[in-house]
C-alpha cells in the first residue's frame, strides 16, 4: 500500500475495485470523525452528525490494484436499533468503535460484532478501533482486553485517535489488505458472463460515471 | 422523543418512506415510527422463517427450504417499477438509485384463449404474433401510428378524436379493433385492471399505453424493473434519505394513540411518552377509525421450482390473465422472479398470484393463474382489505395514505405521494434536478 499521487500513470488507468466498508458503534464513539480524518485528513471538536452525504469514498493503492472504499455511515439509524438490512448488504468490509473511556462502548462493540456475524456477508473482514487514544489519561479498558476480545474472535485490532491522527490511516490499509479480492473479481465476472443475459439484466437507471469522477488521489 | 417534531410518520411502507425522505431533505424534522421490527410495513420482504411464521404458525418448514433463510427475501406486495415511470423519476431525482441496484423484468405475457403469449409491442413483433389476422394487424399498426404521433396542441393529429372528451371505446371503434385487439391493449398494455375504461374519456388510456410503450423502449425486454434482494430495499433505501437528513428512525415501537387537541393532532403516544408534533402521516393501519374498506385483494405466494411453461424459461414476467378470458369483471396478475433477483437461492422462482376479491371464495378465484404455475413447492394464501382514507387531513393535520392496491407496478404511490406532499407541505412537489446534498465528496 502506498500513497499515490496524480501522476502514477499506471495506476490511473486501472479500474478501481469497490469495497463497502459499514461503520458501527455507540453514538459518540466518534464513528464519522474516524472517516473524515481519514478521507479529508481533517477533525473538528463537536462535531455535528454527518447531514446529506449517502456515502463517502477514498481509494487506496494497494500492490497493483486501486481499492475504492465506499465508506456508509449509519446515518443515526443504529440509535434505536432500526438499521435497515440494506445496511449490511454486500457489506466486505466494517470497523466497529469504541471509545477507549467508555467500557459500556465495547460491550455495545462486540453486539455490533455478533450482529455482523449474523446479518452479513460470511467473508465479511472486521476491524475492531479503540477510539480516543488521545485521552488516555481516562482510559478505562485496557488495551489487553479489547485486544484479547479481537484475536478470540478474528477481528483486526487497533487503538487509534481521530483528533491526532494516530493509526487511522493503518486501519484502512490493514483492512484493505484483507479483503478476499479474488472473490469479488470472481463474483463480478461470473453475474456479468452468464449465457443469454446482457449484463445479466442489470440496468443503469442513471449515467453514474459522472458520480465516478472524483479526485484520484489516495489517502493511504 | 420527548421532543417536538414538524412531522410523525408512523407505518414504514414505500408511500412514508418516500415522504419521510422528501420532508427531512426539505429541512422539516421528522420521527418515523413503525410497530414492527422490520421495514416496508405491509409491503416487506421476508425470509422462510419469517414467512412461515406469519401464514402458517406452527408448521414444519420443508426441508429443502430449511436453512436459506439468508438467500430469501419473499415479497407480500407484487409490484414492478415502470422503466418511464413517475417512481423511477423520485428515485432519480432523490439519489436513492445510489442504493439499490435494479434488473429488468425478462418478459411480458398475456394470456389468451388458454395459452400464454408475449405481448406483441414493437412492429415486429406485431407483424409476427399470432394472436391476430393479416388485417387486424394493418389496423393494429394504423391505431399504433395515430397513438405514437397524437399530440394533444396538433389538431391535425388527431384525426377527428379529442382524447379528453371522447371514450376509449370510441377510438377502438374509428379503428374498427377486434374484441381481441382491445383486450390486449386495454389490459395487457394499458394495464386496466377492468373494462370500465372503455366509457372514461380516451386519454387516460392512451396516457397509460403511452407509459408502457416508453418503459419498454428503455431498455428492450419488458417494461418492467425490480430492485435486486426484493422491494423492501426501496423502503428502506428512502428510509436511509431520510435518516441522512436528519429524519429519526425507531422501529419496533409501540404506537398506542394518536394525540388530539381542540380536533387537530399535535402528538403520538407511546407507553409513557408523548412526541409532539404538528402533523402525523400514516398508513391505514395506525388510524382504523379514520379510514374506509373499500375492497378486497386476495394474493397467493408461490414458491417454485421452475420457471413459468411457455415463457423462453424467463427468470422473471409478468402475466396478465385478462378477465373476459376467464369470465371475471377483474383480471388476474402473475409476476414472478428468481435467484437472478436475489430474492430466493438458485433453483428456486416465487410467484405472486393475486386478483381482486369478486366472490366469498376468494383463494379459488386464483386458479386460473395457479394452473399456469405448475408443480409448486409450497404457496401461501391472504386476502387483505384495502382502504381509503374518510378525509383529505387538511382539518386534522392526519394524512393516510391509500392501501396497496391492485395494480402492478408503483404509479398509483406516486400519486398518492404527490398528493399527500400537496396536503402536507401546501405546494406542488416539483422534481427538477436532484435534491439537495450536503458534503459528500
Amino acid at each position: 500500500m502506498s500513497f499515490s499521487g496524480r501522476n502514477d500513470a499506471a495506476a490511473s488507468n486501472m479500474k478501481p475495485i469497490q469495497v463497502k466498508l459499514v461503520l458501527l458503534g455507540e453514538s459518540a464513539v466518534g464513528k464519522s470523525s474516524i472517516v473524515l480524518r481519514f478521507v479529508n485528513n481533517e477533525y473538528q471538536d463537536n462535531k455535528e452528525p454527518t447531514i446529506g452525504a449517502a456515502f463517502l469514498t477514498q481509494r487506496c493503492k494497494l500492490d497493483d490494484r486501486i481499492i475504492k472504499f465506499e465508506i456508509w455511515d449509519t446515518a443515526g439509524q443504529e440509535r434505536f436499533h432500526s438499521l435497515a438490512p440494506m445496511y449490511y448488504r454486500n457489506a466486505q468490509a466494517a470497523v466497529i468503535v469504541y471509545d477507549i473511556t467508555k467500557p459500556a462502548s465495547l460491550e455495545k462493540a462486540k453486539t455490533w460484532v455478533k450482529e455482523l456475524q449474523r446479518q452479513a456477508n460470511p467473508n465479511i473482514v472486521i476491524a475492531l478501533v479503540g477510539n480516543k487514544i488521545d485521552l488516555a489519561n481516562n482510559r478505562a479498558v485496557p488495551y489487553e482486553e479489547a485486544e484479547a476480545y479481537a484475536n478470540e474472535n478474528e477481528l483486526l485490532f487497533f487503538e487509534a485517535s481521530a483528533k491526532t491522527g494516530t493509526n487511522i490511516i493503518e486501519v484502512f490499509t490493514e483492512l484493505a489488505k484483507k479483503i478476499p479480492y479474488e472473490q469479488i473479481l470472481a463474483n463480478n465476472k461470473n453475474l456479468n458472463s452468464r449465457p443469454g443475459q446482457n449484463e445479466n439484466g442489470r440496468v443503469n437507471l442513471v449515467d453514474q460515471d459522472n458520480n465516478n469522477q472524483e479526485n484520484g488521489q489516495c489517502n493511504c | 422523543m420527548d421532543e417536538e417534531y414538524d412531522v410523525i410518520v408512523l407505518g414504514t411502507g414505500l408511500t412514508e418512506c418516500i415522504l419521510s425522505g422528501l420532508l427531512s431533505v426539505e429541512g422539516k424534522k421528522v420521527l418515523h415510527m413503525d410497530r414492527n421490527e422490520y421495514y416496508g410495513g405491509e409491503g416487506a420482504s421476508l425470509n422462510i422463517t419469517q414467512l412461515y411464521q406469519k401464514f402458517k404458525p406452527g408448521q414444519e418448514i420443508p426441508e429443502k427450504l430449511k436453512g436459506h433463510d439468508r438467500e430469501f427475501n419473499v415479497d407480500l406486495i407484487p409490484k414492478f417499477a415502470m422503466a418511464s415511470g413517475e417512481f423511477v423519476k423520485i428515485l432519480i431525482y432523490t439519489d436513492v438509485t445510489r442504493y439499490t441496484e435494479f434488473k429488468q423484468i425478462a418478459g411480458s405475457y398475456f394470456y389468451y384463449k388458454g395459452d400464454i403469449a408475449k405481448v406483441p409491442v414493437t412492429e415486429k413483433e406485431v407483424v409476427l404474433t399470432s394472436l391476430i389476422g393479416m388485417a387486424e394487424k394493418l389496423r393494429l399498426k394504423s391505431f399504433f401510428e395515430f397513438i405514437q404521433n397524437y399530440d394533444e396542441n396538433k389538431p391535425e393529429t388527431h384525426q377527428g378524436l379529442d382524447l379528453n372528451t371522447v371514450t376509449m371505446k370510441a377510438v377502438y371503434e374509428k379503428f374498427e379493433l377486434e374484441p381481441a385487439t382491445m383486450e390486449f391493449l386495454g389490459h395487457a398494455l394499458a394495464l386496466q385492471l377492468d373494462n370500465s375504461y372503455l366509457d372514461r374519456p380516451a386519454m387516460e388510456t392512451y396516457n397509460k399505453i403511452m407509459l408502457y410503450m416508453l418503459s419498454m423502449s428503455k431498455y428492450g425486454k419488458s417494461p418492467y424493473l425490480y430492485p435486486l434482494y426484493g422491494l423492501d430495499e426501496l423502503p428502506q433505501g428512502f428510509a436511509r434519505l431520510s435518516a441522512i437528513y436528519g429524519g429519526t428512525y425507531m422501529l419496533n415501537k409501540k404506537v398506542d394513540e394518536i394525540v388530539y387537541e381542540n380536533g387537530k393532532v399535535i402528538g403520538v403516544k407511546s407507553g409513557d411518552e408523548i412526541a409532539k408534533c404538528k402533523k402525523v402521516i400514516c398508513d391505514s393501519s395506525y388510524a382504523k377509525d379514520k379510514v374506509n374498506k373499500v375492497g378486497q385483494v386476495v394474493r397467493a405466494i408461490v414458491i417454485m421450482e421452475h420457471p413459468i411453461a411457455n415463457t423462453d424459461n424467463a427468470d422473471s414476467v409478468q402475466v396478465i390473465i385478462p378477465q373476459n378470458q376467464v369470465n371475471r369483471k377483474n383480471d388476474i396478475y402473475i409476476a414472478s422472479v428468481s435467484s437472478n433477483h436475489n430474492v430466493c437461492p438458485k433453483g428456486f422462482y416465487v410467484a405472486i398470484v393475486s386478483t381482486i376479491v369478486e366472490t366469498s371464495e376468494p383463494e379459488k378465484e386464483l386458479e386460473p393463474g395457479m394452473k399456469l404455475l405448475g408443480e409448486i413447492v409450497d404457496k401461501f394464501v391472504y386476502v387483505s382489505d384495502i382502504y381509503a382514507p374518510a378525509n383529505d387531513g387538511t382539518s386534522d393535520n392526519l394524512f393516510i395514505s391509500k392501501s396497496n392496491d391492485a395494480t402492478s407496478h408503483f404509479e398509483t404511490v406516486c400519486d398518492d405521494v404527490k398528493d399527500l406532499y400537496k396536503r402536507v407541505v401546501g405546494k406542488e412537489l416539483t422534481m427538477e434536478g436532484k435534491v439537495v446534498r450536503g458534503d459528500e465528496n
